[in-house]
């Protein structure tokens, strides 16, 4: 390995330094902060959340205010993203959408980190035929066609879910359960990879000389040191949940019209394309923007949490 | 290469088992009875209602149904549409191709982009040819392909009148005009997924020859007076499309779910739109043969992939 071509491009301006008693956090925040991008993209992303969760407190025009004197208007100060063929306006929609749709994005990761996870774990800290059956599993859910299974499942279980929980809650949970449901498969390989490898370590040996027990084991020695790369496929999960949701959304087979997420507005959008373009380009936009800045910030991470990687 | 072949093959059976039985479970699982209309019709006696549920075997149990849908989706059995009033498996075959033609001149779009674009950039890391590809790779990637499709839709369609944006099947016609027209209606569609495509594949070759060409073999290769240009194809891209065939398998499905979005969008007569079209109209045969159809095929794709990663590999070919 005799090479002169690094791994990343971070990892050229690291000098050898003395150990000091930083944290690892402190560490990794270090390595973070070389990639420009990410540092950029993580400030957007933060402007972007704030505004979803603070603009509809301060923007308090009605989401579903219908003016038809004011139909398919371009942006304008009253307007500042203009309005749809109803005359509701597009930034009170926006900034209403932008928070179920980050909401369906953290909480689809949540669950694919979860199982993720737990059955990574599982395989990992197992031998023979449970380990075999986990992870024929997994490859067997990577094999699965998951926008059409997502729209299977979506039509056959949404109306009992809506008389369950009314319409919100109920389609709020089918997606963020069928996303989160088909996305687990890579934390899982990830998690069981990083298991293989930290079980042997001689800590994880002294932790079991000392009689630790093995959730003992996983939760306190383990699974943290297992962390890193799964905190990036959690990012990249965020973003990969947001597209789910917004591509449901755009074939009108996510949420209803009166819950505008950025799919949704989208696809209400395209068939004015022609007259009102920017109704459609500013959930676009967006969409594109939010998966844009988590992108990088999950590159950034990688670079400062997968040192490995960067070495 | 034949025991190879069968090998895959017989890997390949268990896991197109293993999809049926979640689309079955998911079946099995969904509320709803077929026979929910004849229970709340009084005017069907409970007699009647209940040979019915016997002939057609709904009382059995859960494995003898399941046994039974299986034999019938292998035989092309599936069902009449609601809707259309036609075979279901006669939709489909009617519709399979215009896909195929779709998502296969997308893919040969995406390598085309993906493979000198990836092996220049790794070539040369970090040159400002290499920032450039790398950050449009990242924003093509970021942008969802229903958002592009839009996009070049505003652009060529409304705003430059170049392209149409309705695909049509039945262009009338022959000869060239007839040619050209097919070509110029598939074009955005085809961009449109191709360039997703190249975008995430870019990167994986990027970072595969990035890992293959920092090896001592390169070194040597190099160092016996190999031409650049022999070291790159021979020595480095063989080793490093390896890995990069790998990914690409997995994102089949992801390839496929793409060409759904992309067919709705431009309105493709493909199986994609017959899915969203059955979902919208609850169209219940078609929508479970469609997404059979699709998962075969996801195999049928990941069976290729693992038969040129044998080509490719010849160490894991005859183990």
């Amino acid at each position: 390995m005799a090479g002169s071509t690094p791994a990343s491009a971070t990892a050229e301006a690291r000098a050898p330094r003395a150990p000091s008693a930083t944290s690892p956090w402190r560490e990794a925040w270090r390595r973070f902060r070389r990639h420009k991008m990410a540092l950029a993209s993580l400030f957007v992303l933060a402007f972007m959340v704030a505004a979803v969760v603070v603009g509809p407190l301060v923007w308090r025009l009605a989401i579903n205010d219908i003016d038809f004197t004011a139909r398919l208007t371009t942006p304008s100060l009253a307007h500042p993203m203009g309005t749809d063929d109803l005359g509701q306006d597009i930034l009170a929609r926006m900034l209403y959408g932008g928070r179920i749709s980050i909401a369906v994005g953290l909480a689809a990761m949540t669950m694919a980190i979860f199982v993720g996870v737990l059955i990574g774990a599982i395989a990992g800290m197992s031998r023979g035929w449970v380990d075999s059956a986990l992870m024929w599993v997994t490859d067997l859910f990577l094999s699965l066609p998951q926008l059409p299974l997502l729209l299977l499942v979506i039509y056959l279980f949404r109306d009992t879910l809506k008389a369950a929980f009314g319409t919100e809650v109920g389609v709020f949970i089918l997606i963020v359960l069928v996303i989160g449901g088909l996305r687990w498969m890579p934390v899982a390989r990830l998690v069981r990879a990083q298991f293989f490898s930290l079980r042997e370590k001689e800590f994880v040996e002294a932790a079991r000389a000392l009689g630790a027990s093995v959730p003992r084991q996983v939760v306190r020695h383990i699974l943290p040191n297992a962390l890193g790369p799964v905190i990036v496929a959690g990012t990249i999960d965020v973003a990969a949940a947001i597209i789910a949701e917004s591509t449901l959304s755009f074939l009108g087979l996510g949420f209803p019209p009166d819950i505008p997420t950025w799919g949704r507005i989208l696809f209400d959008s395209k068939d004015y394309l022609d007259i009102a373009p920017h109704w459609a380009l500013f959930p676009g936009m967006a969409i594109f923007l939010t998966v844009l800045t988590i992108n990088f910030v999950g590159d950034g991470l990688r670079d400062a949490l997968d040192p490995r990687r960067v070495m | 290469m034949g025991p190879y072949v069968l090998r895959r093959l017989l890997i390949a059976l268990p896991s197109l088992l293993g999809i049926s039985v979640v689309l079955f479970t998911v079946l099995a699982l969904a509320p709803g009875d077929p026979f929910e209309e004849l229970a709340t019709n009084p005017n069907v006696p409970a007699e009647v209602k209940q040979m019915l549920r016997q002939k057609f075997g709904l009382d059995d149990p859960v494995w003898q149904r399941y046994f039974r849908w299986l034999s019938a989706m292998l035989q092309g059995d599936w069902g009449f549409s609601f809707i259309s009033r036609v075979d279901v498996d006669q939709l489909i075959l009617q519709r399979v191709p215009v896909t195929l033609a779709v998502i296969g001149a997308s893919q040969v779009l995406a390598l085309l982009v993906a493979l000198p674009v990836g092996i220049y950039s790794a070539v040369r890391p970090y040159s400002v040819f290499d920032r450039i590809a790398s950050s449009l790779a990242f924003i093509g990637f970021s942008l969802p392909t229903f958002f592009t499709g839009l996009l070049l839709i505003l652009l060529f369609s409304i705003t430059l009148d170049w392209l149409p944006f309705v695909y049509r099947a039945d262009i009338p016609g022959s000869g060239w005009p007839w040619w050209w027209a097919h070509i110029k209606q598939a074009i955005m569609p085809v961009t449109v997924l191709g360039l997703f495509q190249g975008a995430s594949w870019m990167r994986y070759v990027r970072s595969a020859v990035l890992d293959v060409i920092r090896l001592d073999y390169v070194t040597t290769a190099r160092s016996k007076g190999l031409a650049e240009r022999a070291v790159i194809v021979h020595h480095v891209v063989r080793n490093a499309l390896i890995p990069v065939v790998t990914l690409v398998a997995l994102q089949m499905p992801a390839v496929f779910g793409g060409a759904i979005v992309t067919e709705q969008i431009f309105r493709i007569p493909g199986i994609g739109s017959l899915l969203i079209d059955a979902i919208l109209r609850n169209d219940t045969p078609v929508i479970m043969a469609v997404t059979f159809v699709l998962s075969c095929l996801v195999i049928l794709f990941n069976l290729i992939a693992d038969l040129l990663y044998g080509w490719l590999d010849p160490r894991i070919s005859y183990r």
